[in-house]
């Protein structure tokens, strides 16, 4: 043991009384925000997806993020899942996990989870065994080879078919759910892994009016819970939703604020929302 | 046991094991010959081969079938196998070759005067059961590590694959690797210093060739029954939302390759001595494309029709090659193209549509097909 006492990840020495137990496992946002963007900039051949973009999300936040086609949303959701690597600007995931630097699988593996805009469940699989396979366990090769479902993880699979409306669908290949259902069992994948942090990217695109309300409904239940970061186009939607939008605009932050606030903001008015 | 299979199905494997395992080697043995119940050393020699040749089958399908990596170069572990294997036999023959000499006939006639150093464990059947499992096993893993590392897929996986089996085939065509060059190991004498081609050695070669079939095809139904086995159908068909899960593939992918690599080279230790030859032609990438051509035929992701369809396949060579021998590679490239277009499921598509015309549910069949059993 060394006699300065370091805090994990900050390299900082921390004075008697201040320390807290860090799990290098887990996410720490005691002393702040849960998502920590700042000054990113992504170019693609000189043209910048995102240009000084920052963003805080607080835990247990439910986010709103708007724009324009080409604002860098998507490509928002690649830097903070680590798909994309920013050119310059820092992301912080809690305090202690650098966004930039860790590899896609770990950055799943810590606890942020990801929707894409297009379903893709694994259609030749039931929707159990989507479940199954998304569930937050030891994905390492023995395990997973060795692996047979405690009660807790068959009620926690029961509790999430419950949440995302496919209760009695479990059996069903996945391939021949509506692409609602499609949408939700997503969602129900994310729900299994625990995560800290949901990216939903687009959740209702495609889904008639009544899917739509209930998913508007699943995502309420979710908040407090989980801290929750929607990516949509759908203006009906986010209304219904939201409490806190972001709205993109050439790659970083144009307006910030409660929904009725940011409809009312000129700037916003003039490229996104029209007239 | 239901876990793996349902009761009929057991009871199926079980019918068909006695058949091949038992019944057929006491007809070999205890009927005389000249009988007409008596089952000739032909037969058990050509289905002893067979049963080897269905084990690749199946390993086929664990890496195409179920996790869609297509290997061209499956082969290759195979003749290690077989190599390896062969390597014991060849010290077996001790001073009983042409040349009279404490070294194989092919080192005298290279003018060698002691054993290369890799063949130092030779004499030692337990050293040689080792590199049977470890030298197609080690090949698989390190070839495996950066070729999946790399992130090569599909085609150029199937290509590289098959340029690794012909350049192995070119390098054990030199005489001076010192494998026999394209002779290869033949003129067996003994196995653990008993005959080799004694009926009794014949039988059991043959009984183990069976059991190992039956062990590996028990073996292949755990592997994707279990969790990892709906991981593997899950790489087919979505690697990279699996990796978004926080699976590691690559490890997934490994693991499934390098025992399919094991798998075959165990079946080409026991293919060996019962056709009591082992040459670099084993390697070529013709032999390797049959093997995935077996897989296709029987269909994939069924590990019985792999199996099927490397008794269906060979059973066909092994007339063809004779009525009609240059005639053989044409109706192999018929039958692939055919099997493609028509029955893309294979024979046991083929049986399932059958049945289901039939009026049975196809329930069951679908069950076997892919299912994972409901944990």
């Amino acid at each position: 043991m060394s006699d300065r006492p370091v805090i994990h990840g900050l390299g900082g020495p921390a004075g008697a009384g201040y320390g807290h137990p860090v799990d290098p496992d887990r996410v720490d946002t005691s002393h702040g925000p849960i998502l920590y963007l700042d000054d990113i900039t992504v170019s693609f051949d000189g043209f910048k997806a995102l240009n000084k973009l920052s963003l805080v999300i607080d835990r247990g936040e439910l986010r709103c993020i708007i724009g324009p086609n080409g604002a860098g949303k998507t490509t928002m959701m690649d830097v903070i899942t680590g798909k994309t690597r920013p050119d310059e600007g820092t992301a912080f995931f809690g305090q202690t996990f650098d966004l930039t630097r860790l590899p896609e699988t770990e950055i799943a593996r810590l606890g942020i989870g990801r929707k894409f805009q297009k379903p893709t469940v694994f259609e030749n699989h039931t929707v159990f065994e989507n479940l199954e396979l998304a569930m937050k366990t030891d994905k390492r090769v023995k395990p997973t080879l060795l692996a047979r479902l405690s009660g807790a993880q068959r009620d926690l699979i029961a509790r999430t078919l419950k949440t995302i409306r496919l209760e009695g669908a479990e059996d069903r290949l996945a391939g021949a759910l509506s692409h609602g259902q499609k949408q939700w069992l997503e969602i129900g994948m994310l729900l299994v892994q625990e995560p800290e942090l949901i990216l939903l990217d687009e959740p209702v695109a495609g889904m008639t009016d009544a899917e739509t309300a209930h998913t508007a409904e699943l995502i309420l239940e979710l908040e407090g819970t989980h801290s929750i970061v929607v990516v949509e186009h759908d203006m009906d939607f986010v209304g219904q939703i939201a409490r806190k939008v972001t709205v993109l605009h050439e790659g970083s932050v144009l307006a910030e604020g409660g929904m009725q606030q940011v409809q009312a903001n000129e700037r916003v008015i003039e490229v996104y929302l029209g007239r | 046991m239901t876990r793996f299979f349902p009761l009929r199905v057991w009871s199926a494997i079980f019918a068909a094991a006695a058949l091949l395992i038992v019944v057929l080697p006491l007809l070999h043995l205890a009927v005389p010959p000249g009988h007409p119940l008596h089952v000739s050393s032909f037969w058990i020699t050509l289905l002893g081969k067979f049963m080897c040749y269905a084990v690749v089958a199946l390993a086929m399908d664990l890496i195409w079938g179920y996790t869609g990596i297509l290997s061209l170069g499956q082969g290759l572990f195979f003749a290690l196998g077989g190599y390896a294997f062969g390597m014991y036999l060849m010290r077996q023959i001790g001073r009983d070759g042409v040349y009279k000499s404490d070294l194989p006939d092919f080192m005298v006639f290279l003018d060698w005067k002691e054993l290369p150093w890799y063949w130092a464990g030779a004499d030692s059947l337990t050293w040689t059961l080792f590199l049977v499992v470890a030298a197609p096993g080690l090949l698989a893993f390190v070839f495996g590590f950066f070729a999946f590392r790399s992130r090569i897929k599909g085609v150029y996986f199937s290509i590289i694959t098959q340029a690794l089996t012909f350049a192995a085939m070119l390098a054990f065509f030199r005489n001076d690797m010192g494998f026999g060059g394209n002779n290869g190991f033949t003129d067996f004498k003994r196995i653990a210093g008993l005959p080799i081609t004694s009926p009794e050695m014949r039988t059991a070669l043959y009984v183990l060739s069976g059991l190992y079939l039956l062990a590996a095809l028990v073996v292949a139904r755990w592997v994707v029954t279990s969790k990892l086995g709906r991981v593997l159908t899950a790489i087919r068909d979505q690697e990279s939302r699996l990796m978004f899960l926080g699976y590691r593939t690559l490890y997934f992918k490994l693991f499934v390759w390098t025992l399919a690599a094991v798998m075959s080279g165990i079946a080409g230790a026991l293919y060996v001595p019962q056709v009591g030859i082992i040459n670099p032609s084993e390697m070529s990438p013709a032999n390797s494309i049959e093997i995935a051509i077996w897989a296709a035929v029987g269909g994939r992701g069924t590990l019985f029709g792999p199996i099927l369809g490397a008794f269906a396949v060979n059973g066909a060579k092994s007339w063809f090659t004779v009525a009609y021998p240059e005639y053989w590679l044409y109706f192999l490239g018929l039958l692939f193209v055919l099997v493609t277009l028509l029955l893309p499921r294979g024979l046991m598509g083929l049986a399932e549509k059958l049945r289901t015309r039939r009026g049975e549910p196809a329930a069951e069949a679908r069950e076997l097909r892919l299912r994972a059993v409901k944990p």
